[in-house]
């Protein structure tokens, strides 16, 4: 056992950083990536991990700090360079040709070819084939990508990074579109490479999976690496402590005002999902003014599509929806935002802003009609409200007139926020709203959702951050495969409790109290 | 203790800043050097005559290239806008001549204000089309707009069976004459085209600028999903964009007709192009979000002064196209090297802050 415990080391991180405009993903990251086993990574949203799997996989640089491979320093200039050093990756968003076939993607800018530079189709396909085999899924090597299942193009991906023999494989959240079986066909594929000497870096939110899996864990939080382990000293909670720390976050303490009467019900919320099966699952809940609800769940586990159901994004989902008791029949988003209902969504940059735009068009953007008189927008009524705003909401910005995209991200955070509450909503649902910023605008994002509660909006937040979920709500609602798996008072919540909820019905082994290395 | 970082900075970052601000004014730039150029190497260039006749000849480009503006900003293209003008110049060629036969041994004939309006009205129509092609059966504009182009200009050839509505100076017993005055008469001086030209451009600049209307046509151009989740009503702001267009291409069509006096179904093939050329030299961003009227006007008189005085220089119309078709892209390469050098500049004023 003590043999085989020090394995060669592969790959070494030293000192390094990333500095994104506005943030620091990763800081003074150390971290050793072994042979012939299964490097476990782990952090909550927004910790740094897939950043500093893409500094190895050379699909970014980083700003500060050395990698050694095999003891020799190097830098990819692109990922294309790091797949000559033998390091592949399957990456968490995919990265996929739809128009394409499964062994066209797989030997995508590697294609096989004859002595006339002609594409040899025949023999891509079968050794795409051979690959496909192993994964046993079913997946014909001249199938079109888009025609498949999202699972099967994740295995797709995965055959991909398999094919391309590489020393060291990075896989980030890999099962996160896997069923149950799927995810029995990957750990064996992982173990057939793990025997063959490749080391393995494994990227998931899943405890259970690491457990079973991993070889060495390291954890990661805010950017900086808090535990590097082997996994058979580790035990869930020793995990759960380095992921979330002992020094408290900033959270804006509850100032013990009672909750009103109901302002917000939802009731049987479906929507079906495209690959079949429902993304939300007759969900149903209730939020009474001045209350922070929290819901708490995984990634996918359905949160930011139901939140999508009640500001009426998709045409196609079902349930009611009723605000201070009266049914909200408008089925758009634009009356339901007039009907008091404001979104904060999970994606800034795709969702919450026109980066283009000055902050302060931003902000109004959602509100101009409150400053328009018949069709004129009152400048005045407009700067004044947006000067406002920005005193409020303590935006950092010199000119309001500035483009919204040269702020940091905390700052245009609040600038989403900010174009929200001008709507005067009754109900604001926020979606992972300090994903992606700093520590000194998370606080104050807490903050305001604190003074806002007070002032007797109702809040749902989103959130896969236990921390977060336990501090700031008073009470939690846990959604998993989107169903909701159970409400739970502030005082009667556990973290335990939380986790197993959201585990109900999604990972191949249920989750467990104890470490499941036996 | 912070003056020396500042101080070293402040020489490249401002040297940036000049140079930033004259490329943001490079089309006006380049309208004063070709007018300048061509007064001295084009007799006669200066005179009011002429400076009238070229404003005509602008205007009817600038009208299109307004409705190409709203439309390009939105992150479409609107290529039927040719088509369009010719259509409308047969439909109000032939109100003037037939009237609308009833079909039971009445013929309505229309006096030359409600002619005006029918036209408009079906620019607006056509406009119409293209919109509910794009947000309600989800056609690329490219697309929508190419099949409408082809569809307009069909039934502009089938109206007369490809004549020429001739002479249409109306019939007084009729209450039909005075059509000629759009495109001849004056108004203080100035020909009524270009008083129309001040209205149009006047009010759009309005729209743009002061208008939650105008403010959600950036957004959508900007971030269309981002607008969406904000309450813009997108499906309604590209409907009203193609229907702007549609409504400008009218305008050309009336005026064209009422110059000539005839209604020709050929007209205002390839005018789309000069409209997205003109355009895209004011500054419209062809991926949608930037763009502004007053821009798009300047580059529409750039064109049009190009074009006219070449021709009094005698260039030859081949050479003509190079020379265009260059101060296009030249228009283009500046552009993305002003937004490289923003975003250089905006970083630095950045770190500069901390």
């Amino acid at each position: 056992m003590s043999a085989a415990a020090e394995r060669e080391i592969i790959l070494k991180l030293e000192d390094v950083s990333k500095v994104y405009s506005g943030t620091v993903a990763v800081k003074r990251a150390n971290f050793e990536v072994r042979k012939g086993a299964v490097n476990v990574l782990v952090g909550e949203n927004g910790a740094g991990k897939s950043t500093l799997m893409k500094i190895i996989a050379g699909v970014e640089r980083p700003t500060a700090g050395r990698i050694l491979l095999e003891g020799e320093e190097v830098s990819f200039s692109s990922s294309g360079d790091a797949v000559n050093r033998g390091i592949g990756m399957v990456f968490q968003e995919l990265n996929l040709f739809g128009n394409m076939s499964v062994a066209e993607n797989i030997f995508a800018t590697r294609e096989i070819t004859n002595r006339f530079g002609k594409i040899d189709r025949e023999q891509q396909e079968n050794r795409a084939a051979e690959f496909l085999e192993r994964l046993q899924a079913g997946i014909r090597p001249d199938m079109l990508v888009e025609d498949l299942r999202i699972g099967q193009q994740q295995l797709v991906e995965i055959a991909k990074a398999v094919s391309l023999d590489a020393r060291i494989l990075i896989m980030d959240e890999p099962t996160s579109a896997l069923s149950a079986a799927e995810v029995e066909i990957l750990f064996k594929v992982i173990a057939d490479l793990k025997a063959r000497g490749v080391a393995i870096v494994y990227i998931s939110h899943r405890l259970e999976e690491l457990i079973r899996i991993g070889d060495y864990i390291t954890v990661l939080r805010d950017g900086r690496i808090t535990g590097q382990e082997e996994m058979k000293n580790v035990d869930t909670q020793w995990i759960v402590r380095q992921m979330i720390g002992s020094d408290a976050k900033d959270f804006a303490k509850a100032d013990g005002h009672l909750p009103g009467e109901e302002i917000f019900r939802a009731e049987e919320i479906c929507l079906p999902r495209a690959t079949g099966g429902l993304a939300v699952d007759h969900v149903s809940l209730s939020l009474r003014a001045g209350e922070i609800l929290g819901i708490y769940g995984l990634m996918g586990a359905g949160r930011s599509e139901l939140f999508d159901c009640i500001m009426g994004r998709h045409g196609h989902s079902t349930g009611e929806i009723f605000i201070g008791g009266i049914k909200v029949k408008e089925r758009d988003t634009t009356r339901r935002i007039r009907r008091g209902l404001a979104l904060i969504p999970e994606d800034r940059q795709r969702e919450g802003l026109v980066s283009i735009l000055s902050v302060a068009s931003n902000l109004t953007l959602a509100s101009l009609s409150r400053f328009a008189r018949l069709f004129h927008i009152r400048g005045a009524a407009e700067r004044q409200a947006v000067t406002q705003m920005v005193r409020e909401l303590a935006i950092k910005v010199a000119d309001p007139a500035q483009e919204v995209s040269s702020l940091s991200g905390g700052n245009q955070q609040k600038v989403v926020i900010g174009k929200a509450l001008l709507t005067e909503p009754k109900v604001l649902l926020m979606d992972e709203p300090s994903r992606g910023i700093d520590v000194g605008a998370k606080a104050d994002v807490f903050r305001t959702m604190r003074k806002l509660s007070r002032d007797g909006l109702g809040i749902l937040f989103a959130t896969s951050d236990l921390d977060e979920v336990m501090a700031l709500s008073d009470r939690i609602a846990v959604m998993s495969n989107g169903k909701l798996t159970g409400i739970f008072d502030r005082t009667e919540a556990t973290e335990a409790a939380l986790v197993a909820a959201s585990a109900l019905g999604h990972g191949p082994a249920p989750y467990t109290e104890s470490p499941a290395h036996d | 203790m912070t003056d020396i970082p500042a101080k070293a900075s402040v020489p490249s970052a401002s040297s940036g800043s000049v140079l930033l601000t004259l490329m943001k004014l490079r089309t006006f730039i380049a309208l004063i050097a070709v007018l300048i150029f061509f007064s001295i190497a084009a007799p006669n260039f200066l005179s009011t005559a002429n400076l009238i006749l070229m404003s005509k000849h602008v205007a009817l480009n600038a009208f299109l290239a307004m409705g190409m503006t709203f439309v390009i900003i939105t992150g479409g293209i609107d290529l039927s806008v040719g088509s369009i003008v010719g259509l409308c110049g047969m439909v109000a060629g032939y109100l003037v001549l037939n009237g609308i036969d009833l079909q039971i041994g009445y013929t309505i004939y229309f006096n030359v204000f409600e002619i005006a309006l029918i036209t408009l009205a079906v620019g607006i129509l056509i406009g119409a089309v293209n919109g509910l092609l794009i947000t309600r059966l989800n056609v690329a504009p490219f697309i929508a707009t190419l099949g409408v182009l082809y569809v307009a200009r069909g039934l502009a050839l089938l109206s007369s069976d490809g004549r020429t509505f001739p002479n249409l100076v109306g019939k007084p017993e009729l209450g039909t004459t005075g059509f000629g005055f759009l495109g001849a008469g004056r108004l203080l001086g100035l020909p009524v085209a270009i008083w129309i030209l001040i209205v149009v451009a006047l009010g759009a600049a309005y729209l743009a600028k002061y208008t939650p209307l105008g403010r959600h046509i950036f957004a959508v151009g900007g971030n269309e999903r981002a607008s969406r989740i904000s309450g813009v009503r997108v499906n309604m702001v590209k409907m009203f964009v193609y229907m702007f267009s549609g409504f400008c291409a009218a305008i050309v069509g009336l005026i064209i007709s009422s110059e000539l006096m005839a209604s020709h179904p050929a007209t205002g093939e390839s005018f789309e192009l000069n409209a997205i050329a003109a355009a895209v030299l004011g500054g419209t961003s062809m991926s949608g979000g930037r763009g502004t009227i007053g821009g798009t006007i300047v580059g529409a008189f750039v064109i049009g002064i190009l074009s006219d005085g070449l021709v009094m220089m005698g260039v030859s119309s081949f050479w003509q196209m190079v020379i265009k078709g260059l101060v296009i892209i030249v228009a283009v390469v500046v552009d993305q090297a002003q937004r490289r050098l923003q975003s250089r500049v905006t970083l630095m004023q950045m770190a500069k802050a901390g």
